[in-house]
C-alpha cells in the first residue's frame, strides 16, 4: 500500500525526498486482529497516513500483508516478501517495523516451527519470527509492537501454553535500542483500540521527520498520552462507583465492579475514547474490564466473569478518602502490570504444559 | 522459479508466500503448464500454531468466549458467540428474547462489515483496473468498450469505470467501502461493545444497555448501508458476469463439485432454547438455514447430524494421534447416540513439531470431514455466502418479509431508502450447462447477495429488539450456574463458513475444548484415506487466463480462486494436491523441497 503516485516515479522521489517503509510482520502468535482493527481507525485513518493528508508528514510507503496490492510469486513480479529480505540485507533505509503477535519460543524443541512468514533461503524451511527479529531489528529505525500479543506476550502466552509465547521486548530485550536510539514502542490492547495505533504511527513519523522530540514512554514502554489514566477515571460508570451502585447482573447501567471489571487497576483510554469514532467500549457500555492492555494478561484477571480480589474492600470503602484507596491500588497495580514469570527466552518451556516432545 | 520436465510436459515452480489480501499468513507452491495454461499441481501452506485446546484445560468454562474469541482477528466475534451458545448449552440457560436479538443485531453487522472489506479492499483488486491492466490488457481494452448493464443502478458507465473504481485508495468505491467497513463495525459496538472481540458478550445474554437510543443508533447506519447494498449488488452482477463473457471458460477457474457445508446462524428467540434434544428443531428456525449439500441436493438440515457427522482426521499434519491412546469423553449424546472416537468432543491435540515435508507431514492443521454414513465428505464452505444462501434456497423455511426462501432461490425484499426506491435482489442457485456451479466467481458473486440478505435480516431484528424495549421488557441477561459435569456444542456461521465449539466440563472446569472453524474445513490437507481437501479441487481446475509471461507471471488466476474461499489463516492450513498421486521431491534445489 503506497502513495498512488509513488510506484510511477519512485526512483526520482527517491532523490527529492526520502521514503519511510512501514515493514508490517503479522506472522506472531497472532489472530491479525491488529491489522484489521487498523482499517477501522479514523482519527487518523490509514488513507490520511498514506496518502499524506497532514502537513510535514513524510512519504510512507506500507508494507502490509493484509491489504497489500502485491501478491506476485516468489523471486518474481510483485514479491510482497522481498521488501522484507531487502530490509534484512540493509537495502530498505529508514524503515519501522511492526510486529503483530506473540513471538513463540522457537529452542524448545529440536525442529520444526510454531510459526513462519515466508521462507529461509538457505533451508527452505519456514522463516521463524525470532529469526526475522535477529535479521531486521539492528537495521529498524524503530519497531513498533502492536497489540497485547506483540507488546506482552497475551492471550497466546496463557499458563499450560505449549509455544513458550512472549512479547517482542521479552525477546530483543527491554533496554533494547534501535540504531536511531528508539526503544521499542508498545501499543497494547486485545485488539488494539484503533486510533491509539494509527495515532502512534503519526507521532512516530512525524518524530523521524525531525519535528517532533522523543516519543514519551512509560515503563511497560507504552505511549504515556495514552496509557497512563485507569479505565475506571475514564468511565462514565465510576459516578455509580461513588454512589456505591454497584451492577449484581449484566445488563443493567451501574458500575461493573463487583462483577468482573477490572477497570480501576487498568491503564487503558478506551471508556473515555470509546472503541470507534466514540462508539462502543467496554465498562462504560456493559462490557466487563478483562484488563486486555496489561502485561497480567490474561493470567492474572482470569476467572474474569468473578469479581476482582480487592474490589470489595475499595468499593465498600468508596467514600473513605480517595489517597487510601490510591494507595491500596498501588499494590494491585505492581502485581497486573508485570508479566508472569514464564515469558522469556531460553530452552525451557515454564508454562505448566509438558511437552509430549521433549 | 525451476523449470523441470515431468512426463513430457514443461513445468514452472511458483511459489506466493505470504499470499497477500487474506487474513493471516498463507502460502501456495505451483507448478505450472504454461504451454497448455493451466496449473498442474499445488500446494497451499500456512503456518501457525497456537494451542487454544491446549491451554484451555483446566479454566473455567466462563473464560471460554473471551479467549476463543481471540482465535480470529476478524470473526472474532462468531467465536465468542459460539461459545456462548455452548456455554448456554452446558449451563441450562436461556437468554432473554432481547439479548437474541442484540446478538443477531451484532452477527449482522460483522457480516455486513466483513463481507464488504473483503469484497471491496481484499478480492475486489484483483479485479480492479491496475490488476486486470498488468495482467490481462485484453480483457481491460473489451472492458472500456463495454457498457455496464445496470449503470443505471450504481453509477458507472462502463465495466472499465467499476474496474477503476476498485484501484487501491485512487478507487472511489474503494474508499467508499473502507469507510462503509468502519460505519458497519460501529453498528456492531453499539450491539457487541468492540469489534472484533466483543465486551458485552455472555453465557446468559449480553449486557449491553438496551435503550430506544440504542436502536435508533443502530437504524441509521443500517438504512444507509442498505441503500449502499442497491448499488453493490448490481455492481458486482456485472462486473462477475462480464468476466465470464470476457473470458469464455472462466466458469472453471477455482471451480470444483458442489460438496457444501453450512451450520445455520442466526437463531430465532422464539424457538431457540440451547437445548441439545431440541437441537434439531430449533436449527430449521435459524434466519439461515443450516444445511449440508452434496452435487446440489440437500442431505440433510437436522444439527443433531450434522454434530455426529464431524470427523477430525489427522491426515498429514503435525500431531500423534489420540486414538488408542486415550479413553473417550463423551461415548453417546445427550440422546443416546453413540459418538465417534474422532469427533471433536473427543479429540486430543497432541503436537509434534518438526520439519515441513511436503511428501509427508507439512502442516498444522488437521482435516475435518463429515461422515455421511458412507463416505467421509471433504465440505467446504465456499467463503460462507454460497453455501449459505443455497442452503437456505434449497430448504424453503425461511419467510420474514424482508427476505423470503422459495425452494430453488432467496428473496431479498430492501425497503426504500434515502435516494432510491424499494428493490427485491433475488439469489438463484448457479449452474453451468445444467449443473450445480460452485467457482470463484459464484462465491464472489455470493457474498454481495449474503451483504444484501443479512441487511435485510437486520432490519427485521433490529425491529424485533426494538419491540422488546418499547414492551418494557429491557432485561438483557438470566444468571446461571456452572455445572460439575457437562457436554455441549455450539453452531452457527463463522462470515467465512461452518462454526463449531464442543466443549466437555468436568469438576467445574474445561475438560476438553475444541473450535473448529471454516478455514481448516476449506483448506485441509489430504487426509488418512487419501481424500483431498476443497483447495485441492478448486486450484487444480484453474485454467491459465493471464496474458503474462512466466517471467512477469503474477498468477492472477490462481490467486482468484484462493482469495474467492476467503481463506482465513489464523485457523491455518496447509494443502497439497497433484493429480492424484503424491508428488515427487525433485533434485533441483527449489524452494519448498525441504531438504
Amino acid at each position: 500500500m503506497t502513495t498512488p503516485t509513488k510506484s510511477a516515479t519512485s526512483k526520482q522521489r527517491k532523490q527529492e525526498e526520502p521514503v519511510i517503509h512501514i515493514l508490517w510482520m503479522n506472522a506472531g502468535l497472532s489472530c491479525d486482529g491488529d491489522s484489521v482493527a487498523l482499517t477501522a481507525a479514523t482519527q487518523p485513518s490509514i488513507e490520511d497516513i498514506v496518502l499524506g493528508v497532514f502537513p510535514g508528514l513524510p512519504k510512507v510507503a506500507v508494507h502490509w500483508p493484509l491489504i497489500d496490492y502485491e501478491s506476485g510469486p516468489m523471486q518474481g513480479a510483485d514479491a510482497f516478501i522481498e521488501w522484507f529480505f531487502k530490509a534484512a540485507r540493509g537495502e530498505l533505509d529508514p524503515f519501522v517495523l511492526v510486529v503483530e503477535g506473540s513471538i513463540p519460543n522457537e529452542s524448545l524443541k529440536r525442529e520444526g516451527y510454531w510459526t513462519g512468514f515466508g521462507n529461509n533461503p538457505d533451508t527452505g524451511q519456514p522463516m521463524t519470527v525470532p529469526e526475522w527479529l535477529d535479521r531486521l531489528a539492528p537495521n529498524a529505525t524503530g519497531i513498533i509492537a502492536a497489540g497485547t500479543c506483540a507488546t506482552y506476550g497475551g492471550i497466546h502466552a496463557m499458563a499450560g501454553n505449549p509455544t513458550g509465547a512472549m512479547g517482542v521486548a521479552d525477546y530483543l530485550g527491554w533496554d533494547w535500542r534501535s540504531k536511531a536510539g528508539l526503544p521499542i514502542v508498545n501499543v497494547p490492547g486485545c485488539p488494539i483500540q484503533p486510533d491509539n495505533l494509527s495515532e502512534t504511527v503519526l507521532y512516530l513519523l512525524y518524530q523521524l521527520a525531525g519535528q517532533a522530540p522523543m516519543i514519551p514512554l512509560d515503563q511497560a514502554l507504552r505511549p504515556t498520552w495514552l496509557f497512563t489514566a485507569t479505565v475506571h477515571e475514564g468511565c462514565d460508570r465510576a459516578g455509580y462507583y461513588e454512589q456505591g451502585q454497584f451492577a449484581t447482573e449484566y445488563g443493567t447501567p451501574e458500575c461493573l465492579v463487583k462483577i468482573g471489571c477490572w477497570g480501576p487497576v487498568v491503564k487503558c483510554n478506551v471508556p473515555k475514547r470509546g472503541w470507534m469514532n466514540g462508539i462502543g467500549g467496554c465498562p462504560n457500555v456493559g462490557g466487563i474490564c478483562i484488563a486486555c492492555t496489561m502485561p497480567g494478561f490474561p493470567d492474572k484477571f482470569m476467572p474474569f466473569m468473578d469479581e476482582p480480589p480487592g474490589a470489595h474492600v475499595s468499593s465498600t470503602i468508596s467514600e473513605a478518602y480517595g489517597s487510601v484507596i490510591r494507595t491500596l491500588r498501588g499494590f494491585t497495580f505492581r502485581t497486573v502490570d508485570k508479566e508472569p514469570k514464564w515469558r522469556r527466552k531460553g530452552r525451557e518451556l515454564l508454562t505448566g504444559y509438558k511437552a509430549p516432545w521433549s | 522459479m525451476t523449470t523441470s520436465s515431468e512426463q513430457g510436459r514443461e513445468l514452472v515452480e511458483m511459489a506466493w508466500d505470504p499470499i497477500t489480501r487474506i487474513v493471516g499468513s498463507l502460502g501456495v507452491y505451483c507448478k505450472i503448464d504454461f504451454a497448455n495454461r493451466q496449473v498442474a499441481e499445488c500446494y497451499s501452506t500456512s503456518s501457525i500454531f497456537r494451542g487454544y485446546s491446549i491451554f484451555m484445560k483446566g479454566k473455567d468454562p466462563r473464560d471460554a468466549h473471551f479467549i476463543t474469541s481471540r482465535i480470529c482477528g476478524i470473526c472474532g466475534d462468531n467465536h465468542a458467540t459460539c461459545s456462548v451458545y455452548a456455554q448456554n448449552m452446558a449451563y441450562g440457560v436461556r437468554p432473554p428474547h432481547l439479548a437474541e436479538w442484540i446478538i443477531n443485531c451484532g452477527e449482522a453487522a460483522e457480516y455486513m462489515f466483513d463481507h464488504n472489506i473483503y469484497q471491496e479492499n481484499l478480492v475486489g483488486v484483483d479485479y480492479c483496473e491496475k490488476m486486470v491492466r498488468e495482467t490481462n490488457p485484453g480483457v481491460l481494452a473489451k472492458a472500456e468498450r463495454t457498457e455496464a448493464p445496470h449503470a443505471e443502478d450504481h453509477g458507472y458507465k462502463t465495466i472499465a469505470d467499476i474496474m477503476r473504481s476498485l484501484n487501491p485508495l485512487e478507487g472511489d468505491f474503494y474508499r467508499e467501502a473502507l469507510a462503509m467497513s468502519r460505519l458497519t463495525r460501529e453498528m456492531f459496538c453499539l450491539m457487541e461493545g468492540r469489534h472484533v472481540h466483543p465486551s458485552t458478550l455472555y453465557p446468559g445474554g449480553v449486557g449491553t444497555v438496551a435503550t430506544v437510543q440504542l436502536f435508533t443508533d443502530y437504524m441509521t447506519r443500517l438504512m444507509r448501508y442498505v441503500e449502499f447494498m442497491k448499488r453493490v449488488v448490481p455492481m458486482h452482477d456485472d462486473l462477475f458476469d462480464f468476466f465470464y463473457d470476457a473470458l469464455p471458460g472462466y466458469e472453471n477457474v477455482g471451480r470444483r463439485r458442489v460438496l457444501l457445508g453450512c451450520w445455520g446462524s442466526l437463531n430465532d428467540p422464539d424457538h431457540c432454547d440451547f437445548t441439545y434434544e431440541n437441537m434439531g428443531d430449533w436449527g430449521r428456525k435459524m434466519f439461515v438455514t443450516p444445511g449440508v449439500i452434496v452435487d446440489g441436493r440437500l442431505v440433510t438440515n437436522d444439527l443433531v447430524d450434522i454434530n455426529l457427522g464431524i470427523r477430525i482426521l489427522l491426515g498429514s499434519s503435525y500431531y500423534d494421534d489420540w486414538v488408542g491412546a486415550t479413553d473417550p469423553f463423551v461415548t453417546h449424546d445427550p440422546l443416546g447416540n453413540p459418538v465417534d472416537i474422532r469427533h471433536p468432543w473427543n479429540q486430543h491435540t497432541i503436537p509434534r513439531p518438526q520439519k515441513r515435508d511436503f511428501t509427508d507431514k507439512y502442516s498444522w492443521v488437521m482435516s475435518p470431514r463429515w461422515f455421511d454414513g458412507k463416505d467421509m465428505l471433504a465440505l467446504d464452505t465456499g467463503g460462507g455466502p454460497i453455501a449459505r444462501l443455497w442452503s437456505t434456497a434449497l430448504n424453503g423455511l425461511v419467510d420474514i418479509g424482508y427476505v423470503k426462501s422459495t425452494g430453488h432461490s432467496v428473496l431479498i425484499n430492501l425497503p426504500r431508502t434515502a435516494t432510491k426506491p424499494e428493490k427485491t435482489f433475488e439469489w438463484k442457485i448457479p449452474t453451468y450447462k445444467g449443473e450445480p456451479l460452485s467457482n470463484a466467481l459464484e462465491r464472489n458473486r455470493a457474498r454481495s447477495y449474503f451483504q444484501a440478505y443479512v441487511a435485510a435480516c437486520a432490519l427485521h431484528f433490529a425491529e424485533q429488539g426494538l419491540n422488546e424495549v418499547r414492551q418494557g421488557r429491557t432485561q438483557t441477561w438470566e444468571p446461571f450456574t456452572v455445572p460439575d459435569e457437562a457436554i455441549s456444542c455450539g453452531f452457527t456461521e463463522a462470515v467465512r463458513g461452518v462454526l463449531s465449539h464442543h466443549m466437555v466440563i468436568r469438576n467445574g472446569k474445561i475438560a476438553n475444548y475444541h473450535p473448529y472453524p471454516p478455514t481448516p474445513w476449506n483448506a485441509s490437507v489430504r487426509d488418512s484415506y487419501g481424500t483431498p481437501g476443497p483447495y485441492e479441487d478448486a486450484v487444480q481446475n484453474t485454467p491459465i487466463f493471464e496474458e503474462n509471461s512466466p517471467e512477469n507471471f503474477k498468477g492472477i488466476d490462481i490467486m482468484r480462486a484462493i482469495r474467492s474461499f476467503d481463506p482465513c489463516l489464523p485457523c491455518g492450513v496447509h494443502m497439497y494436491l497433484g493429480e492424484g498421486k503424491l508428488l515427487r521431491t525433485l533434485h533441483s534445489p527449489h524452494a519448498f523441497t525441504a531438504p
